[in-house]
Parts: C-alpha cells; sequence; structure tokens
C-alpha cells in the first residue's frame, strides 16, 4: 500500500517534471551568468572607471540584480514554480518576517549610527 | 421525486477535499524544503547583522582593497576577479546537480552518475578556491578577534590599505569576524553538500535507486545543493559587491 502510493507521487510527479527539459537548463543557465556578467560590468567598468560612484543607488541595482538571480535558481534550478499553489505558499510566505527582520535592523543600525557618531575613529579601543 | 443531486451531496473532487495528497510532493522532499526554509532564516539572520553593522558605522573596510588577489597569479591589483572564478565554479557546479536531476527522470543511471561526480569537483574546487582566499586574508593578518598590525606600529599604518575612508579598527574587527563566521558556515554547509553527494553516489553506483524505481534522493540532495548556490549569491552581493 504504502509503495503503491509512493510510486502515484513519483508518477504524477513525472507530469510536472516536464517544464524542466535539458535546453531549458542551459537556458536558466545563461541567465545567470549574464546577470552575474552584468554585476561584474557595474562593479568594475562603471564603479571603477568612475562613470558611477558606490552608495545607495548602486547597491539597490546589486540587490535588484541579486533578487532576480535568486528568483531563477528557486523557481526553475530548485524547481519552486512547477508546484502546487499551496506548496509554494507554504514555503515562501515565512519570509515575510525577514523583510520585517530588515525593517527593524535598519532602525537599530539608524541608533547606532547616531550613537557611534561623537566618538572618534582614533583611537576607538 | 427530483433525480438531481443538491449541492451539499456533490462529492467534491478540489485538490483540499482529502483522498489525494494536496502538494503532491514526497514527505522527504517536503522536509528538505522547510529544513532549507529554516536554514535561510539562519543565514538570513547573519547577513542582516553584516548589513546593520556596516550601516551602523561611518567608516567600513573597502571590499576592493581586501579582495583583490588572485591566488598563484597576482597579489593584488585585480578586485572581484577570484570571487568571480568561485562564483562561476559554484553556478556551474548547480547547473551540473539540475541536469543529474533531469536524468534521474528519465532513470539514466550513466548521465547520473556522471553529472553527479561533476558536482561533486565543482564543490572541491569551490572549497579549495575558499580556503585559498581565507589563506590570503589570514596571512594579512585578519582573523576572528585579531586584525593587521604589529607592535609599535599605528594602526593607521598597519590598516591604510584596506580602507578608502577613514581608518576604524573597530569596523575592521568586525568585518573580520562576520567575514570568517559567514563565509565559514557558508563553507560547511558546501562541505556536508559534498558529503551528501558523494554518499547519494555511492548509492546510485549501488544501484539503489535503481531497484526502488525513482530517482528522488538525487533530487533531494540536489535541493539542498541549490540551496548552498542560492545563499553563495547573497553572500557575494553583500560581502563584495556593496
Amino acid at each position: 500500500m504504502a509503495s503503491q502510493h509512493h510510486d502515484q507521487l513519483v508518477g504524477h510527479e513525472e507530469g510536472h517534471h516536464e517544464g524542466m527539459t535539458k535546453g531549458r537548463i542551459w537556458r536558466v543557465f545563461f541567465y545567470l551568468l549574464a546577470i552575474t556578467a552584468l554585476e561584474f560590468f557595474i562593479a568594475l567598468v562603471l564603479v571603477h572607471g568612475g562613470v558611477i560612484s558606490k552608495g545607495l543607488g548602486v547597491n539597490i541595482v546589486y540587490i535588484l540584480l541579486t533578487l532576480l538571480k535568486a528568483y531563477y535558481i528557486v523557481a526553475y534550478f530548485m524547481h519552486l514554480k512547477f508546484e502546487t499553489f499551496g506548496f509554494i505558499m507554504s514555503v515562501v510566505v515565512v519570509f515575510l518576517f525577514i523583510i520585517y527582520f530588515i525593517a527593524l535592523m535598519l532602525t537599530e543600525g539608524t541608533y547606532l549610527k547616531g550613537h557611534f557618531n561623537p566618538f572618534p575613529f582614533w583611537p576607538n579601543t | 421525486m427530483s433525480t438531481t443531486v443538491t449541492q451539499l451531496d456533490k462529492v467534491k473532487t478540489g485538490r483540499w477535499n482529502g483522498g489525494r495528497s494536496p502538494f503532491n510532493v514526497e514527505y522527504g522532499k517536503i522536509m528538505m524544503w522547510f529544513f532549507l526554509t529554516s536554514d535561510a532564516f539562519t543565514f538570513s539572520a547573519f547577513l542582516i547583522y553584516y548589513g546593520t553593522q556596516r550601516f551602523a558605522h561611518l567608516t567600513w573596510p573597502d571590499p576592493d582593497k581586501v579582495f583583490q588577489s588572485i591566488p598563484f597569479i597576482a597579489d593584488h591589483g585585480y578586485p572581484l576577479v577570484f570571487v568571480g572564478i568561485m562564483t562561476f565554479i559554484l553556478i556551474m557546479s548547480s547547473v551540473t546537480m539540475v541536469l543529474a536531476v533531469e536524468a534521474g527522470h528519465r532513470n539514466a543511471k550513466k548521465e547520473v552518475v556522471g553529472w553527479m561526480i561533476a558536482t561533486i569537483i565543482g564543490g572541491l574546487m569551490f572549497i579549495g578556491c575558499q580556503a585559498l582566499e581565507w589563506t590570503h586574508l589570514h596571512h594579512a593578518g585578519f582573523w576572528w578577534g585579531s586584525i593587521p598590525g604589529q607592535e609599535g606600529v599605528s594602526p593607521e599604518v598597519s590598516l591604510a590599505p584596506f580602507f578608502s575612508k577613514e581608518i576604524s579598527e573597530v569596523s575592521a574587527q568586525q568585518f573580520a569576524n562576520l567575514f570568517f563566521t559567514i563565509t565559514g558556515f557558508h563553507g560547511f554547509h558546501v562541505s556536508i553538500g559534498i558529503l551528501l553527494n558523494i554518499i547519494v553516489l555511492g548509492m546510485v553506483l549501488a544501484n539503489t535507486f535503481e531497484r526502488r524505481g525513482s530517482y528522488l534522493m538525487v533530487e533531494k540532495v540536489g535541493l539542498y545543493w541549490h540551496f548552498v548556490d542560492l545563499v553563495w549569491v547573497f553572500v557575494f552581493t553583500f560581502f563584495y559587491l556593496v
């Protein structure tokens, strides 16, 4: 009974996996490679070349590109895109807490920044 | 008498109406996903703490100045090149892993073996690069609880090569501690991943999955391996790019 149930699951899943062919795997690989290359282009050519300066703007671009890469890895390589809606939600929704955590720690960081400010850099033991 | 079935008596056939597996995912795979979710929280906590510290300090070591060597080739002057190679190795090994999973769906044992060996080699190469990176920083003087400096030399002199703005011992120390902790924790995950891959490869070679009729275990270890790659994507951004 148990093994029959297992086989059924595997059989069902086979249907899902049609979404991930060899061609698609390599396409996602080239997307990832292209995004990484773009990050290097921004870092080495634009920032080092003095076209744009380091700061909030370029950091937001880096973070957006990183999240895009994360999406491709999770959705296609980890196959989450092809799972059922309920399962996707059970994995993804908790990350709302991470957004809240980032907000909290930025508040904390702002407070610390204000209180580190009056102290000299050196000597600062 | 009416023969129509009332709305209440109709047999419901929805995903959540019982009699079927609503997630349609095997138990072990669900548990791997939930473990990875919890692990993602651990890494998020590490990286968010790093972000907070960096944000809170008025000055911070410049990653372009700290990481600018290519082992055996150049000691300085090439920011991002070596970590670029490491990133490429890890993405590449992620691709070979997903190809192993794909071959598993076709029950093609030989291909699974080949791609898994490629994945293991990729993992070992990454760990090797990580070791070189650590060695380089350790020689420069960074370690848990220590930053570059010698007796009688002012920190302003010994730390000068690593900062673009003003110099801060506190920032340098926070950077060193967090760098070794976070990349160390990630490297630990990679090592475990290599070990799991070797075990599963052994099972593939022993025909375990052939007899079981499915290569689901390759898929589970694959999920873990992709997660390791995923974490590296974030570590790369927050330590090397930003």
